[in-house]
Protein backbone atom coordinates (compact mmCIF):
# COMPACT_ATOMS: atom_id res chain seq x y z
CA UNK A 1 0.00 0.00 0.00
CA UNK A 2 2.94 2.12 1.07
CA UNK A 3 4.87 1.66 -2.08
CA UNK A 4 1.29 1.64 -4.57
CA UNK A 5 0.86 5.45 -3.34
CA UNK A 6 4.57 6.88 -2.95
CA UNK A 7 4.54 5.67 -6.78
CA UNK A 8 1.67 7.28 -7.56
CA UNK A 9 3.12 10.17 -6.11
CA UNK A 10 6.18 10.10 -7.60
CA UNK A 11 4.53 8.81 -11.24
CA UNK A 12 1.60 11.92 -11.13
CA UNK A 13 4.43 14.25 -10.37
CA UNK A 14 7.10 13.20 -12.72
CA UNK A 15 4.30 13.03 -15.54
CA UNK A 16 3.60 16.48 -15.20
CA UNK A 17 7.32 17.70 -15.48
CA UNK A 18 7.66 15.37 -18.54
CA UNK A 19 4.65 17.49 -19.89
CA UNK A 20 5.43 20.68 -19.15
CA UNK A 21 9.39 19.93 -19.90
CA UNK A 22 7.39 18.96 -23.30
CA UNK A 23 6.28 21.97 -24.12
CA UNK A 24 10.07 23.52 -25.06
CA UNK A 25 9.29 27.08 -23.33
CA UNK A 26 11.93 28.72 -21.15
CA UNK A 27 10.14 30.12 -18.76
CA UNK A 28 6.64 29.69 -17.00
CA UNK A 29 4.68 32.36 -15.66
CA UNK A 30 1.86 31.47 -13.14
CA UNK A 31 -0.61 33.28 -11.25
CA UNK A 32 0.11 34.35 -7.71
CA UNK A 33 -0.38 32.35 -4.85
CA UNK A 34 -0.84 29.07 -7.32
CA UNK A 35 0.60 25.82 -6.49
CA UNK A 36 2.83 23.74 -8.32
CA UNK A 37 1.11 20.79 -9.11
CA UNK A 38 -2.36 22.63 -9.85
CA UNK A 39 -4.32 25.10 -11.42
CA UNK A 40 -8.04 25.76 -11.07
CA UNK A 41 -8.86 29.59 -12.07
CA UNK A 42 -7.24 31.88 -14.56
CA UNK A 43 -6.85 35.04 -13.26
CA UNK A 44 -3.72 36.04 -15.49
CA UNK A 45 -5.11 38.55 -18.91
CA UNK A 46 -4.63 37.24 -21.54
CA UNK A 47 -3.03 40.49 -22.58
CA UNK A 48 0.32 39.61 -20.70
CA UNK A 49 1.86 37.23 -23.26
CA UNK A 50 2.14 40.29 -25.94
CA UNK A 51 3.25 42.40 -23.24
CA UNK A 52 5.83 39.76 -22.32
CA UNK A 53 7.48 39.43 -25.72
CA UNK A 54 7.98 43.23 -26.02
CA UNK A 55 10.98 41.95 -22.82
CA UNK A 56 14.55 41.89 -24.18
CA UNK A 57 15.54 38.19 -24.99
CA UNK A 58 11.80 36.57 -25.10
CA UNK A 59 10.99 35.78 -28.37
CA UNK A 60 7.57 33.95 -27.71
CA UNK A 61 5.03 33.86 -25.22
CA UNK A 62 2.08 31.68 -25.11
CA UNK A 63 -0.97 31.58 -22.99
CA UNK A 64 -2.80 28.47 -21.57
CA UNK A 65 -6.14 27.99 -19.49
CA UNK A 66 -6.48 25.11 -17.39
CA UNK A 67 -9.60 23.30 -16.24
CA UNK A 68 -9.52 21.04 -13.44
CA UNK A 69 -11.87 17.84 -14.29
CA UNK A 70 -12.98 15.31 -12.35
CA UNK A 71 -10.31 13.20 -10.67
CA UNK A 72 -6.88 13.99 -11.88
CA UNK A 73 -8.02 14.90 -14.66
CA UNK A 74 -7.81 18.73 -16.61
CA UNK A 75 -8.65 20.31 -19.92
CA UNK A 76 -6.08 22.82 -21.87
CA UNK A 77 -7.65 25.48 -24.06
CA UNK A 78 -4.71 26.37 -26.16
CA UNK A 79 -4.32 28.45 -29.76
CA UNK A 80 -3.31 25.48 -31.93
CA UNK A 81 -0.71 27.99 -34.03
CA UNK A 82 0.65 29.66 -30.90
CA UNK A 83 1.60 26.31 -29.72
CA UNK A 84 3.45 24.71 -33.04
CA UNK A 85 5.65 28.56 -33.01
CA UNK A 86 6.51 27.40 -30.01
CA UNK A 87 7.88 23.83 -30.40
CA UNK A 88 6.70 22.53 -33.67
CA UNK A 89 3.30 21.62 -32.21
CA UNK A 90 1.96 18.31 -31.56
CA UNK A 91 2.98 14.88 -33.31
CA UNK A 92 -0.59 13.21 -34.39
CA UNK A 93 -0.90 9.87 -34.45
CA UNK A 94 -4.72 9.57 -35.66
CA UNK A 95 -6.48 12.64 -37.08
CA UNK A 96 -5.34 16.04 -36.92
CA UNK A 97 -5.43 19.84 -34.96
CA UNK A 98 -8.14 21.10 -34.07
CA UNK A 99 -10.02 23.07 -36.53
CA UNK A 100 -13.67 24.29 -35.24
CA UNK A 101 -14.53 25.33 -32.10
CA UNK A 102 -15.98 22.15 -30.96
CA UNK A 103 -13.04 20.17 -32.04
CA UNK A 104 -10.79 18.49 -29.14
CA UNK A 105 -7.40 16.52 -28.95
CA UNK A 106 -6.39 13.81 -26.75
CA UNK A 107 -3.18 12.08 -26.01
CA UNK A 108 -2.61 8.44 -27.00
CA UNK A 109 -2.90 7.16 -23.19
CA UNK A 110 -6.36 9.43 -22.28
CA UNK A 111 -7.74 7.64 -25.93
CA UNK A 112 -6.84 4.27 -24.62
CA UNK A 113 -8.05 4.72 -21.33
CA UNK A 114 -11.23 6.16 -22.57
CA UNK A 115 -11.12 3.49 -25.58
CA UNK A 116 -11.64 7.17 -28.10
CA UNK A 117 -11.36 7.27 -31.58
CA UNK A 118 -11.17 9.97 -34.05
CA UNK A 119 -15.25 11.54 -34.49
CA UNK A 120 -15.97 10.35 -30.98
CA UNK A 121 -17.97 12.65 -29.03
CA UNK A 122 -17.07 13.09 -25.62
CA UNK A 123 -19.09 15.48 -23.30
CA UNK A 124 -16.88 17.42 -20.93
CA UNK A 125 -17.40 20.79 -19.27
CA UNK A 126 -21.26 20.47 -19.74
CA UNK A 127 -20.35 20.68 -23.84
CA UNK A 128 -20.15 18.24 -26.17
CA UNK A 129 -16.62 17.95 -28.26
CA UNK A 130 -15.97 16.03 -31.28
CA UNK A 131 -12.50 14.53 -31.62
CA UNK A 132 -10.22 15.80 -34.59
CA UNK A 133 -7.54 13.93 -33.08
CA UNK A 134 -5.57 11.94 -31.00
CA UNK A 135 -1.50 13.05 -30.34
CA UNK A 136 1.90 11.39 -29.03
CA UNK A 137 1.71 11.61 -25.19
CA UNK A 138 3.79 14.09 -23.02
CA UNK A 139 3.66 17.67 -23.99
CA UNK A 140 1.49 20.00 -21.77
CA UNK A 141 -1.63 18.35 -21.94
CA UNK A 142 -3.76 15.47 -21.84
CA UNK A 143 -6.68 16.94 -23.28
CA UNK A 144 -6.52 20.48 -25.20
CA UNK A 145 -9.44 22.22 -26.92
CA UNK A 146 -9.39 25.95 -28.56
CA UNK A 147 -8.30 28.46 -26.20
CA UNK A 148 -11.62 30.75 -26.55
CA UNK A 149 -13.99 28.47 -26.44
CA UNK A 150 -12.85 27.01 -23.23
CA UNK A 151 -12.77 30.20 -21.50
CA UNK A 152 -16.16 31.26 -23.16
CA UNK A 153 -17.61 28.08 -21.59
CA UNK A 154 -16.10 28.21 -18.42
CA UNK A 155 -16.69 32.10 -17.89
CA UNK A 156 -13.40 33.19 -18.17
CA UNK A 157 -12.76 35.32 -21.49
CA UNK A 158 -9.76 36.97 -21.61
CA UNK A 159 -7.96 35.18 -19.22
CA UNK A 160 -4.78 32.98 -18.50
CA UNK A 161 -3.97 30.35 -16.28
CA UNK A 162 -0.32 29.78 -17.11
CA UNK A 163 2.19 31.45 -19.62
CA UNK A 164 4.96 29.60 -21.14
CA UNK A 165 7.67 31.73 -22.71
CA UNK A 166 10.67 31.38 -25.08
CA UNK A 167 13.80 33.19 -25.10
CA UNK A 168 16.71 33.26 -27.86
CA UNK A 169 18.97 32.24 -25.70
CA UNK A 170 17.89 29.51 -22.92
CA UNK A 171 21.52 30.28 -20.54
CA UNK A 172 19.82 34.07 -20.69
CA UNK A 173 16.50 32.13 -18.94
CA UNK A 174 17.40 32.69 -15.38
CA UNK A 175 18.57 36.26 -16.35
CA UNK A 176 15.33 37.16 -17.97
CA UNK A 177 13.56 35.25 -14.95
CA UNK A 178 15.34 37.61 -12.19
CA UNK A 179 14.44 40.59 -14.89
CA UNK A 180 10.59 39.79 -15.16
CA UNK A 181 10.74 38.92 -11.60
CA UNK A 182 11.06 42.85 -10.33
CA UNK A 183 8.21 43.72 -13.12
CA UNK A 184 6.05 41.52 -12.22
CA UNK A 185 5.64 41.41 -8.59
CA UNK A 186 4.00 38.34 -7.02
CA UNK A 187 3.59 36.52 -9.94
CA UNK A 188 5.71 33.06 -9.88
CA UNK A 189 8.11 33.22 -12.51
CA UNK A 190 10.32 30.00 -12.97
CA UNK A 191 12.77 28.89 -15.53
CA UNK A 192 11.01 25.28 -16.73
CA UNK A 193 14.24 23.98 -15.01
CA UNK A 194 13.59 25.17 -11.84
CA UNK A 195 9.64 24.59 -11.92
CA UNK A 196 10.44 21.01 -12.91
CA UNK A 197 12.73 20.47 -10.11
CA UNK A 198 9.91 22.07 -7.37
CA UNK A 199 7.52 18.80 -8.65
CA UNK A 200 9.29 16.62 -6.12
CA UNK A 201 7.17 14.88 -2.91
CA UNK A 202 9.68 17.18 -0.57
CA UNK A 203 8.78 20.68 -2.72
CA UNK A 204 5.26 20.38 -2.83
CA UNK A 205 3.63 20.99 0.80
CA UNK A 206 1.00 19.17 0.47
CA UNK A 207 2.13 16.19 -1.35
CA UNK A 208 4.30 16.06 1.63
CA UNK A 209 1.94 16.11 4.64
CA UNK A 210 -0.48 13.46 2.24
CA UNK A 211 2.54 10.81 1.68
CA UNK A 212 3.09 11.51 5.80
CA UNK A 213 -0.66 10.66 6.21
CA UNK A 214 -0.58 7.84 3.82
CA UNK A 215 2.48 6.46 5.96
CA UNK A 216 1.30 6.90 9.47
CA UNK A 217 -2.71 4.97 8.45
CA UNK A 218 -0.56 2.13 6.52
CA UNK A 219 1.88 1.80 9.77
CA UNK A 220 -1.20 2.40 11.75
CA UNK A 221 -3.38 -0.26 10.17
CA UNK A 222 -0.18 -2.71 9.59
CA UNK A 223 0.42 -2.21 12.96
CA UNK A 224 -3.12 -3.71 13.96
CA UNK A 225 -2.94 -6.60 11.73
CA UNK A 226 -0.02 -8.02 12.50
CA UNK A 227 -0.87 -7.85 16.34
CA UNK A 228 -4.11 -9.27 15.40
CA UNK A 229 -2.56 -12.25 13.67
CA UNK A 230 0.03 -12.31 16.03
CA UNK A 231 -2.52 -12.60 19.11
CA UNK A 232 -4.18 -15.41 16.87
CA UNK A 233 -1.26 -17.47 15.78
CA UNK A 234 -0.22 -17.50 20.04
CA UNK A 235 -4.51 -18.17 20.95
CA UNK A 236 -4.26 -21.02 18.20
CA UNK A 237 -0.97 -21.86 18.96
CA UNK A 238 -1.35 -22.24 23.04
CA UNK A 239 -1.56 -25.99 23.52
CA UNK A 240 2.25 -25.96 20.79
CA UNK A 241 3.61 -23.67 23.67
CA UNK A 242 2.27 -25.17 26.29
CA UNK A 243 3.98 -28.81 25.18
CA UNK A 244 7.73 -26.58 24.24
CA UNK A 245 7.00 -25.08 27.73
CA UNK A 246 6.68 -28.61 29.13
CA UNK A 247 9.79 -30.34 27.55
CA UNK A 248 12.27 -27.36 28.74
CA UNK A 249 11.50 -24.42 26.68
CA UNK A 250 12.67 -21.76 28.24
CA UNK A 251 10.89 -17.95 28.25
CA UNK A 252 12.88 -16.54 26.16
CA UNK A 253 13.16 -19.42 23.52
CA UNK A 254 9.05 -19.18 22.78
CA UNK A 255 10.28 -15.16 22.49
CA UNK A 256 12.32 -15.98 20.12
CA UNK A 257 10.57 -18.45 18.14
CA UNK A 258 7.48 -16.01 18.14
CA UNK A 259 10.12 -13.07 17.10
CA UNK A 260 12.06 -14.78 14.13
CA UNK A 261 8.56 -15.81 12.60
CA UNK A 262 7.45 -12.10 13.00
CA UNK A 263 10.52 -11.09 11.65
CA UNK A 264 10.30 -13.69 8.73
CA UNK A 265 6.05 -13.34 7.61
CA UNK A 266 6.74 -9.51 7.76
CA UNK A 267 9.96 -9.81 5.58
CA UNK A 268 7.82 -11.80 3.17
CA UNK A 269 4.62 -9.20 3.23
CA UNK A 270 6.94 -7.33 2.39
CA UNK A 271 8.56 -8.69 -0.60
CA UNK A 272 4.96 -9.61 -1.46
CA UNK A 273 4.17 -5.90 -1.11
CA UNK A 274 6.91 -5.10 -3.81
CA UNK A 275 5.71 -7.88 -6.21
CA UNK A 276 2.42 -6.36 -5.80
CA UNK A 277 3.45 -2.74 -6.70
CA UNK A 278 4.42 -3.93 -9.77
CA UNK A 279 0.87 -5.87 -10.75
CA UNK A 280 -0.71 -2.38 -9.30
CA UNK A 281 1.91 -0.52 -12.13
CA UNK A 282 0.53 -3.00 -14.53
CA UNK A 283 -3.28 -2.62 -14.03
CA UNK A 284 -2.59 1.12 -14.08
CA UNK A 285 -1.11 1.31 -17.00
CA UNK A 286 -3.19 -0.88 -18.78
CA UNK A 287 -6.33 0.57 -17.33
CA UNK A 288 -6.27 4.19 -16.44
CA UNK A 289 -2.88 5.15 -18.15
CA UNK A 290 -3.87 8.82 -18.13
CA UNK A 291 -5.34 9.51 -14.68
CA UNK A 292 -2.93 7.00 -13.13
CA UNK A 293 0.54 6.77 -13.06
CA UNK A 294 2.71 4.81 -11.31
CA UNK A 295 6.59 4.34 -11.17
CA UNK A 296 8.32 1.69 -9.50
CA UNK A 297 9.95 4.15 -6.04
CA UNK A 298 13.61 1.83 -5.14
CA UNK A 299 14.64 4.12 -2.68
CA UNK A 300 11.05 3.38 -0.57
CA UNK A 301 11.82 -0.30 -0.60
CA UNK A 302 14.11 -0.41 2.38
CA UNK A 303 11.58 2.34 4.45
CA UNK A 304 8.30 0.20 3.82
CA UNK A 305 10.59 -2.98 4.58
CA UNK A 306 11.64 -1.20 7.73
CA UNK A 307 8.09 0.05 8.52
CA UNK A 308 7.01 -3.67 7.87
CA UNK A 309 9.36 -5.30 10.05
CA UNK A 310 9.07 -2.51 12.99
CA UNK A 311 5.42 -2.49 12.67
CA UNK A 312 5.06 -6.42 13.08
CA UNK A 313 7.89 -6.61 16.20
CA UNK A 314 5.65 -4.37 18.17
CA UNK A 315 2.63 -6.15 17.22
CA UNK A 316 4.31 -9.48 18.58
CA UNK A 317 5.38 -8.16 21.81
CA UNK A 318 2.22 -7.99 23.51
CA UNK A 319 0.88 -11.43 22.53
CA UNK A 320 4.90 -12.84 22.91
CA UNK A 321 4.93 -11.65 26.17
CA UNK A 322 1.30 -13.39 27.14
CA UNK A 323 2.73 -16.44 25.55
CA UNK A 324 5.41 -17.21 27.52
CA UNK A 325 3.68 -16.11 31.37
CA UNK A 326 0.38 -18.83 30.42
CA UNK A 327 0.48 -21.45 32.38
CA UNK A 328 1.91 -24.96 31.16
CA UNK A 329 -1.06 -27.29 32.24
CA UNK A 330 -3.25 -25.12 31.54
CA UNK A 331 -1.30 -24.50 27.88
CA UNK A 332 -1.62 -28.34 27.71
CA UNK A 333 -5.49 -28.20 28.42
CA UNK A 334 -6.19 -26.13 25.49
CA UNK A 335 -8.90 -27.33 22.84
CA UNK B 1 14.22 -41.65 53.42
CA UNK B 2 16.05 -44.39 51.44
CA UNK B 3 19.30 -42.63 49.74
CA UNK B 4 18.36 -43.94 46.78
CA UNK B 5 15.03 -42.80 46.36
CA UNK B 6 14.95 -40.37 42.68
CA UNK B 7 11.59 -38.56 44.41
CA UNK B 8 11.36 -38.23 47.73
CA UNK B 9 7.73 -36.51 48.72
CA UNK B 10 6.99 -35.48 52.01
CA UNK B 11 3.80 -33.64 53.51
CA UNK B 12 3.00 -32.30 49.85
CA UNK B 13 -0.34 -30.38 49.66
CA UNK B 14 -1.60 -28.31 46.79
CA UNK B 15 -4.56 -25.77 47.23
CA UNK B 16 -6.24 -24.48 44.30
CA UNK B 17 -8.01 -21.38 44.68
CA UNK B 18 -11.38 -21.23 42.59
CA UNK B 19 -12.92 -17.97 42.75
CA UNK B 20 -13.36 -17.41 46.47
CA UNK B 21 -13.71 -21.96 47.29
CA UNK B 22 -10.11 -23.27 48.57
CA UNK B 23 -9.96 -26.77 46.97
CA UNK B 24 -7.59 -29.14 48.61
CA UNK B 25 -6.15 -31.50 45.66
CA UNK B 26 -3.39 -32.58 48.12
CA UNK B 27 -3.67 -32.98 51.70
CA UNK B 28 -0.16 -34.16 52.99
CA UNK B 29 1.37 -37.02 50.27
CA UNK B 30 4.55 -38.85 51.19
CA UNK B 31 5.78 -40.81 48.41
CA UNK B 32 9.48 -42.73 47.71
CA UNK B 33 9.90 -43.96 44.47
CA UNK B 34 13.62 -45.23 43.58
CA UNK B 35 16.01 -45.18 40.72
CA UNK B 36 15.05 -47.70 38.17
CA UNK B 37 11.64 -48.46 39.31
CA UNK B 38 8.22 -48.69 37.57
CA UNK B 39 5.57 -47.23 39.44
CA UNK B 40 2.17 -46.46 38.79
CA UNK B 41 -0.32 -44.12 41.12
CA UNK B 42 -3.64 -45.37 40.47
CA UNK B 43 -6.56 -43.65 41.67
CA UNK B 44 -10.14 -42.35 40.23
CA UNK B 45 -10.61 -39.19 38.93
CA UNK B 46 -10.33 -36.31 41.13
CA UNK B 47 -8.11 -38.08 43.55
CA UNK B 48 -5.11 -35.94 42.82
CA UNK B 49 -2.94 -37.70 40.83
CA UNK B 50 -2.51 -35.67 38.15
CA UNK B 51 -2.02 -32.67 40.44
CA UNK B 52 0.84 -34.90 41.81
CA UNK B 53 2.08 -35.64 38.24
CA UNK B 54 2.41 -31.70 37.07
CA UNK B 55 4.49 -31.25 40.82
CA UNK B 56 6.62 -33.75 40.48
CA UNK B 57 7.39 -32.44 36.67
CA UNK B 58 7.63 -28.98 37.37
CA UNK B 59 4.85 -27.95 35.69
CA UNK B 60 2.86 -26.65 38.68
CA UNK B 61 4.17 -25.07 42.03
CA UNK B 62 3.56 -26.74 45.50
CA UNK B 63 1.64 -25.27 48.31
CA UNK B 64 3.36 -26.59 51.44
CA UNK B 65 5.72 -29.83 51.72
CA UNK B 66 9.00 -31.52 50.28
CA UNK B 67 9.22 -32.90 46.96
CA UNK B 68 13.23 -33.56 45.73
CA UNK B 69 13.55 -35.04 42.12
CA UNK B 70 16.93 -36.52 41.82
CA UNK B 71 18.09 -34.87 45.09
CA UNK B 72 17.12 -31.39 43.66
CA UNK B 73 14.12 -29.92 46.20
CA UNK B 74 11.38 -28.37 44.26
CA UNK B 75 10.37 -26.01 47.37
CA UNK B 76 10.65 -22.84 46.52
CA UNK B 77 12.17 -23.11 42.59
CA UNK B 78 10.97 -20.20 40.57
CA UNK B 79 9.97 -20.82 36.86
CA UNK B 80 13.14 -20.47 35.15
CA UNK B 81 14.59 -23.19 37.48
CA UNK B 82 11.22 -25.24 37.29
CA UNK B 83 11.74 -25.01 32.99
CA UNK B 84 15.50 -25.88 33.62
CA UNK B 85 14.12 -29.35 35.55
CA UNK B 86 11.95 -30.22 32.58
CA UNK B 87 14.74 -29.72 30.46
CA UNK B 88 16.91 -31.81 32.22
CA UNK B 89 15.58 -34.35 34.59
CA UNK B 90 12.13 -35.11 33.50
CA UNK B 91 10.64 -36.63 30.79
CA UNK B 92 7.08 -36.79 29.46
CA UNK B 93 4.53 -38.83 28.01
CA UNK B 94 0.94 -37.10 27.86
CA UNK B 95 -2.39 -39.07 27.37
CA UNK B 96 -3.06 -37.10 24.39
CA UNK B 97 0.79 -37.59 23.29
CA UNK B 98 1.36 -33.58 22.46
CA UNK B 99 3.39 -33.84 19.43
CA UNK B 100 3.69 -30.70 17.48
CA UNK B 101 1.61 -30.73 14.84
CA UNK B 102 4.20 -29.49 12.06
CA UNK B 103 7.08 -31.22 12.90
CA UNK B 104 8.31 -34.75 11.60
CA UNK B 105 8.25 -37.33 14.14
CA UNK B 106 11.82 -37.32 13.85
CA UNK B 107 11.75 -33.24 14.87
CA UNK B 108 9.17 -33.95 17.39
CA UNK B 109 12.35 -36.12 19.23
CA UNK B 110 15.38 -33.41 18.27
CA UNK B 111 13.58 -30.48 19.46
CA UNK B 112 14.14 -31.48 23.00
CA UNK B 113 17.67 -32.56 22.07
CA UNK B 114 17.95 -28.77 20.59
CA UNK B 115 16.03 -27.00 23.67
CA UNK B 116 18.53 -28.62 26.30
CA UNK B 117 21.63 -27.94 23.96
CA UNK B 118 22.36 -31.06 23.23
CA UNK B 119 23.71 -32.92 19.97
CA UNK B 120 20.72 -33.54 17.73
CA UNK B 121 21.70 -36.74 16.21
CA UNK B 122 20.84 -40.05 17.59
CA UNK B 123 23.28 -42.27 18.76
CA UNK B 124 23.48 -45.84 18.14
CA UNK B 125 22.00 -46.90 21.53
CA UNK B 126 18.97 -44.35 20.84
CA UNK B 127 18.95 -45.63 17.20
CA UNK B 128 18.01 -49.03 18.76
CA UNK B 129 15.46 -47.63 21.11
CA UNK B 130 13.48 -46.43 18.43
CA UNK B 131 14.15 -50.06 16.79
CA UNK B 132 12.68 -51.49 19.64
CA UNK B 133 9.54 -48.56 19.45
CA UNK B 134 9.38 -49.71 16.06
CA UNK B 135 9.12 -45.95 15.04
CA UNK B 136 12.76 -45.91 13.04
CA UNK B 137 10.78 -46.20 9.51
CA UNK B 138 7.72 -43.73 10.65
CA UNK B 139 10.29 -41.10 11.31
CA UNK B 140 9.92 -38.82 8.79
CA UNK B 141 5.73 -38.86 8.67
CA UNK B 142 4.18 -35.92 10.32
CA UNK B 143 1.77 -36.52 13.45
CA UNK B 144 -1.32 -36.46 11.41
CA UNK B 145 0.34 -39.20 9.16
CA UNK B 146 0.81 -41.67 12.36
CA UNK B 147 -1.53 -43.76 14.20
CA UNK B 148 -2.18 -43.11 17.93
CA UNK B 149 0.26 -45.96 19.23
CA UNK B 150 2.43 -44.77 16.53
CA UNK B 151 2.34 -41.19 17.54
CA UNK B 152 2.31 -42.43 21.25
CA UNK B 153 5.48 -44.25 20.79
CA UNK B 154 6.92 -41.24 19.20
CA UNK B 155 6.26 -39.26 22.35
CA UNK B 156 8.04 -41.81 24.80
CA UNK B 157 11.07 -41.79 22.46
CA UNK B 158 10.90 -37.98 22.95
CA UNK B 159 10.85 -38.18 26.48
CA UNK B 160 13.89 -40.44 26.83
CA UNK B 161 16.15 -39.19 23.83
CA UNK B 162 18.10 -36.99 26.65
CA UNK B 163 18.29 -39.21 29.22
CA UNK B 164 16.07 -37.94 31.95
CA UNK B 165 16.45 -39.09 35.71
CA UNK B 166 12.62 -39.81 35.51
CA UNK B 167 9.95 -40.73 32.81
CA UNK B 168 6.38 -39.63 33.93
CA UNK B 169 3.73 -40.35 32.14
CA UNK B 170 0.07 -39.83 32.31
CA UNK B 171 -2.48 -41.75 30.98
CA UNK B 172 -0.50 -43.19 28.32
CA UNK B 173 -3.15 -45.52 27.37
CA UNK B 174 -5.96 -43.43 27.99
CA UNK B 175 -6.21 -42.56 24.03
CA UNK B 176 -5.13 -46.20 22.76
CA UNK B 177 -7.54 -48.96 22.21
CA UNK B 178 -6.73 -52.47 23.63
CA UNK B 179 -4.00 -53.77 21.76
CA UNK B 180 -2.01 -50.38 20.99
CA UNK B 181 -1.93 -50.14 24.72
CA UNK B 182 -0.95 -53.40 25.51
CA UNK B 183 1.94 -52.82 22.89
CA UNK B 184 2.80 -49.49 24.40
CA UNK B 185 2.78 -50.79 28.09
CA UNK B 186 5.31 -53.62 27.04
CA UNK B 187 7.42 -51.00 25.79
CA UNK B 188 7.38 -49.15 28.76
CA UNK B 189 8.12 -52.03 30.85
CA UNK B 190 10.70 -53.24 28.24
CA UNK B 191 12.63 -49.21 28.44
CA UNK B 192 12.44 -49.96 32.46
CA UNK B 193 13.54 -53.12 32.67
CA UNK B 194 16.54 -52.77 29.85
CA UNK B 195 17.69 -49.52 30.07
CA UNK B 196 16.86 -49.00 33.70
CA UNK B 197 14.38 -45.89 33.61
CA UNK B 198 12.73 -45.07 36.17
CA UNK B 199 9.06 -44.44 35.35
CA UNK B 200 5.86 -42.99 37.03
CA UNK B 201 3.21 -43.45 35.73
CA UNK B 202 -0.63 -42.29 36.31
CA UNK B 203 -3.33 -44.09 35.40
CA UNK B 204 -6.86 -45.17 36.33
CA UNK B 205 -6.65 -48.30 34.71
CA UNK B 206 -5.76 -51.31 36.91
CA UNK B 207 -4.59 -53.25 33.43
CA UNK B 208 -2.07 -51.03 32.62
CA UNK B 209 -1.08 -50.44 36.39
CA UNK B 210 -0.24 -54.23 36.56
CA UNK B 211 3.06 -53.03 34.07
CA UNK B 212 4.05 -51.57 37.29
CA UNK B 213 6.45 -52.98 39.53
CA UNK B 214 4.53 -50.93 42.45
CA UNK B 215 0.99 -49.57 42.99
CA UNK B 216 0.35 -46.45 44.81
CA UNK B 217 -3.14 -45.80 44.95
CA UNK B 218 -4.65 -42.11 45.47
CA UNK B 219 -8.25 -40.68 46.93
CA UNK B 220 -9.05 -37.76 47.91
CA UNK B 221 -5.81 -36.06 47.70
CA UNK B 222 -4.20 -39.05 49.87
CA UNK B 223 -1.90 -41.38 49.23
CA UNK B 224 -4.14 -44.60 50.64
Amino acid sequence: MILTLVGVSYGTLDGTAQRTRGVGADILLRPPGSSAIGLSSAPMSDKIPALLMQEPHVTFAMGTMVQPLSGLDSMTGLDIEDFKRLNGGFHYLQGGPLVNDDDIIVDEYYARQKHLKIGDVLNLVNHDWKLSGIYEGGKLARICVKLHVLQALTGNPGHLSQIFVKVDDPSKAQAVVDALRLKYHGYQIYTLEEFTSLLSISSVGLLKSFIAVVIGVAVIVGFIVVFMAMYTAVLERTREIGILKAVGGSSGLILNILFRETLLLALLGAALGIVLTYGTQWLMKHAVPSSLVQETVYGWWPIATGIAVVGALLGAIVPGMKAVQQDVTEALSYE
Amino acid sequence: MNEAGIIEVEGLTKTYQVGDVAVHALRGVDLEIRRGEFVAIIGASGSGKSTLFHILGGLTPMTSGTVRINGRDLAGMTNAERTQLRKTTVGFVFQKYNLLPTLSAEDNIRIVQYIADRDTTFDPAFQEVLGLLGIADRLKHKPRALSGGQQQRVAIARGIVNSPAILLADEPTGNLDSENSAAVLKLMKDLNKRLGQTILMITHDAEAAAYADRLVKMKDGRIV
